[in-house]
């Protein structure tokens, strides 16, 4: 089986630190794979390299097994992956439809940016993710936190991402916000989607996760199936390095049968 | 929850379908269904509470009634003759605060654009008295002399802004550096160009774009306002039709009717007013002796709309198009707003900073051509100090230095209060120092009352 997405020996430096140091990781179609580690392990970093946030500096990327060349967001989004950012990246100034748009506006057959459909599309889509959203015309900074993350993750699964990537969805979000966050991403794998998710919850990378890999001080501890490996494991691999005595695999076993939890 | 994320035409970036949108908010009623910019409301307040003000106290200086309707009826300041000189004095730095409005809201700021108008003005005025008319060998007075000039200054003006815009967004040179240096740079640059000296007169036709010396009469300003009303009336029906295909709440219809009978008072109210002016009587004489006639007996005529005014119109409209319906107005916003959010979401802002900075450059340009037309010549210390008025306009006018914020008729309003203000008390009396001792407080009022608006009204500021 093909992965969705290979990263092959990804380095990236700044100044003397190496924030991602010779790291290889993978992603199947239709499955949520964690990305773990401390602040500072180089996870967020290494998921940017993907996004096109930061251009790497060694390593090559593969989508559905040829070579993607990205060196920024948009050939990101060229191969169709989104990012969900745990700051969301939303223009504060802008409504829900500017930002669930930007960079892609809709336009008239003048070349003129078309609001009018714009909004139509985003209410449609609104209505399916979050029916409680109804500030079309407000700028999100006058929103709660739910509702910007609504945005923000409309703005990822609009577009048909067949790749997501996304950090921390649920860090600021109360209890049934973060339902509706783990709901959906259920959704989206049985859509076929690819989903890394950075994740500190390590409870919920047990629901939610197949497979884990862990990041330490830019390298890759492991990655392991997380179905069998405890939480302590993967505390363990997160906080000492140490990998645990099941569950690990080897790079290229192919995506794990998920047992529903 | 969800079983159909993606829409079916997600991938095909052509227009979707309208249809019924779900879940429409109720139609609103009552004064908040004009959707009015109470911000905007506040500001166009003041600005009649300044006039309303100066009407009284140029009345009270030539009347010894102690009635202050007599007052209001003798002042000097709301006649047709000083709404006229008003609005040709307010276009220059107008044009140059709706670029400034840009600039801004990408959190940049342009301190040059007071020399960099020095440096066009000396360009197109050498244009247009040394090198068309010697070294070309036109000759002076000749047809192309104006529009050659002024296509080689607006072409500088750019070129320049663009240059400023490279330094700041690839250079990554702060803007206030890149500027301040600039402000230097120009200001020289043009007294070496005019050889430090007073070039005029300027081409006749040049001279077209400076107010009195270029205005298109009765008959033409009626047509024009007309015309003006008839595309805001049209703009506002496609808006609303488009509103009802898709669905969207709407405004009730008198809220729409009040509005549209606004925007057409507005219009029309300003052509009778410019229509209303006469030209005196001693000039119209000396126009027609130009060209070699003899002028009637008790023959008049108003001078009507400027060339200017409705330069400064098309640029209002231009810019407020590329605001709020162009990708590149949105991606400015955006870019202020959130300039991180903005580069994830694919958005070039360096060639972003580079093009703003070119549109400054341009409008400097243009208001270049007005302001000296206006003056018939070009002098060394044209548009001295205008960055300071330009950014203050800005400001007034809503613009927030945080950026994110800012309209562009604001600024134009702006730069009307700004100049209301100065000639008014020029009119009164007030001494010069005094004159820009209330101008600064007034430019530090006006922000502080924003900032406590939008304080009270919970916005982050």
């Amino acid at each position: 089986m093909t992965p969705l997405v290979e990263m092959r020996d990804m380095q990236l430096a700044f100044g003397g630190l190496k924030a991602v140091d010779h790291v290889t990781v993978d992603l199947y179609p239709g499955e949520v794979v964690g990305v773990l580690g401390h602040n500072g392990a180089g996870k967020s970093c290494l998921m940017k390299m993907l996004s096109g946030a930061y251009q790497a500096d060694g390593g090559e990327i593969y989508v559905n097994g040829e070579r993607a060349v990205i060196q920024n967001p948009r050939d990101a989004r060229r191969y169709n992956i989104e990012t969900i950012y745990q700051t969301l990246a939303l223009a504060d100034n802008l409504d829900a439809a500017a930002n669930l748009f930007l960079g892609r506006e809709l336009v008239t057959r003048l070349g003129f940016v078309d609001d009018d459909s714009m909004e139509a599309e985003t209410r449609r889509i609104m209505a399916r993710l979050n029916p409680n959203f109804t500030d079309f015309t407000k700028p999100v900074a006058a929103m709660s936190g739910g509702q910007r993350q609504s945005v923000a993750i409309a703005r990822a699964v609009y577009f048909n991402a067949k790749i997501l990537i996304m950090d921390e969805p649920t860090a600021a979000l109360g209890p049934f916000e973060t339902r509706m966050v783990m709901d959906l991403i259920e959704e989206l794998r049985r859509q076929n989607l690819g989903i890394f998710l950075i994740d500190h919850d390590i409870h919920q990378v047990k629901q939610m996760c197949d497979r884990a890999h862990v990041m330490k001080n830019g390298q890759l501890v492991g990655t392991v199936d997380v179905s069998q490996v405890t939480e302590d494991d993967l505390l363990g691999m997160i906080i000492m390095g140490k990998k645990p005595d099941r569950g690990v695999l080897e790079y290229g076993s192919g995506p794990v049968n998920r047992t529903p939890a | 929850m969800v079983d159909a994320i993606h829409p079916p035409d997600a991938t095909n970036p052509a227009r979707p379908q309208p249809g019924p949108a779900p879940a429409a908010p109720p139609v609103k009623t009552g004064f908040s269904a004009l959707e009015i910019d109470t911000r905007f409301l506040g500001m166009v307040g003041a600005f009649a509470l300044i006039c309303l003000a100066f009407q009284l106290w140029t009345g009270l200086r030539i009347s010894s009634s102690a009635n202050p309707f007599e007052w209001l009826a003798r002042g000097t300041f709301l006649t047709p003759r000083n709404i006229f000189n008003l609005t040709v004095q307010t276009v220059s730095v107008a044009i140059m605060a709706t670029g400034m409005v840009f600039v801004i809201v990408m959190r940049h700021i342009d301190l040059s654009v007071g020399s960099l108008l020095g440096t066009c003005s000396a360009v197109m005025a050498m244009m247009q008295t040394v090198v068309l008319p010697d070294w070309a060998g036109l000759g002076l007075g000749h047809g192309l002399i104006a529009p050659i000039a002024i296509i080689t200054g607006l072409v500088a003006g750019t070129l320049i802004g663009a240059f400023h815009g490279w330094l700041v967004g690839y250079m990554m040179v702060p803007a206030f550096i890149v500027t301040l240096g600039g402000l230097l740079v120009w200001r020289n640059v043009a007294w070496h160009l005019s050889g430090g000296q007073t070039i005029g007169p300027l081409d006749a036709n040049f001279q077209l774009f400076g107010g009195t010396n270029g205005t298109i009469g009765e008959f033409w300003s009626w047509v024009v306002g007309v015309l003006a009303v008839a595309a805001t009336w049209g703009a506002m029906a496609v808006a609303r039709q488009r509103r009802i295909r898709y669905g969207f709440p709407l405004k009730p219809l008198w809220a729409e009717m009040t509005q549209g009978a606004i925007f057409a008072g507005a219009i029309l109210g300003f052509v009778a007013i410019v229509n209303s002016y006469q030209i005196p009587t001693l000039r119209l004489r000396r126009m027609f002796e130009a060209r070699g006639e003899v002028m009637p007996e008790g023959y008049t005529a108003a001078f009507g709309l400027p060339i200017s005014v409705l330069v400064l119109a098309a640029v209002a409209i231009g810019m407020m198009v590329i605001a709020g319906r162009t990708r590149l107005g949105r991606y400015i916003y955006a870019t202020g707003g959130n300039p991180e959010a903005a580069a994830l979401s694919g958005i070039n802002t360096r060639l972003l900073t580079v093009k703003v900075f070119a549109i400054m450059g341009f409008l400097c340009a243009l208001s270049a051509v007005v302001a000296s037309a206006r003056l018939t010549f070009h002098s060394n210390d044209i548009g001295t100090l205008d960055e300071l008025r330009v950014i203050a306009a800005a400001v007034i006018g809503g613009t927030a230095l945080s950026g994110g914020l800012g309209t562009i008729y604001g600024a134009i309003l702006g730069a009307l209060v700004m100049q209301s203000l100065q000639s008014g008390m020029a009119m009164v009396g007030v001494e010069s120092p005094y004159q820009n001792i209330v101008v600064g407080v007034v430019l530090v009022l006006a922000v502080l009352v924003d900032i406590l608006y939008r304080r009270r009204h919970g916005e982050r500021i």
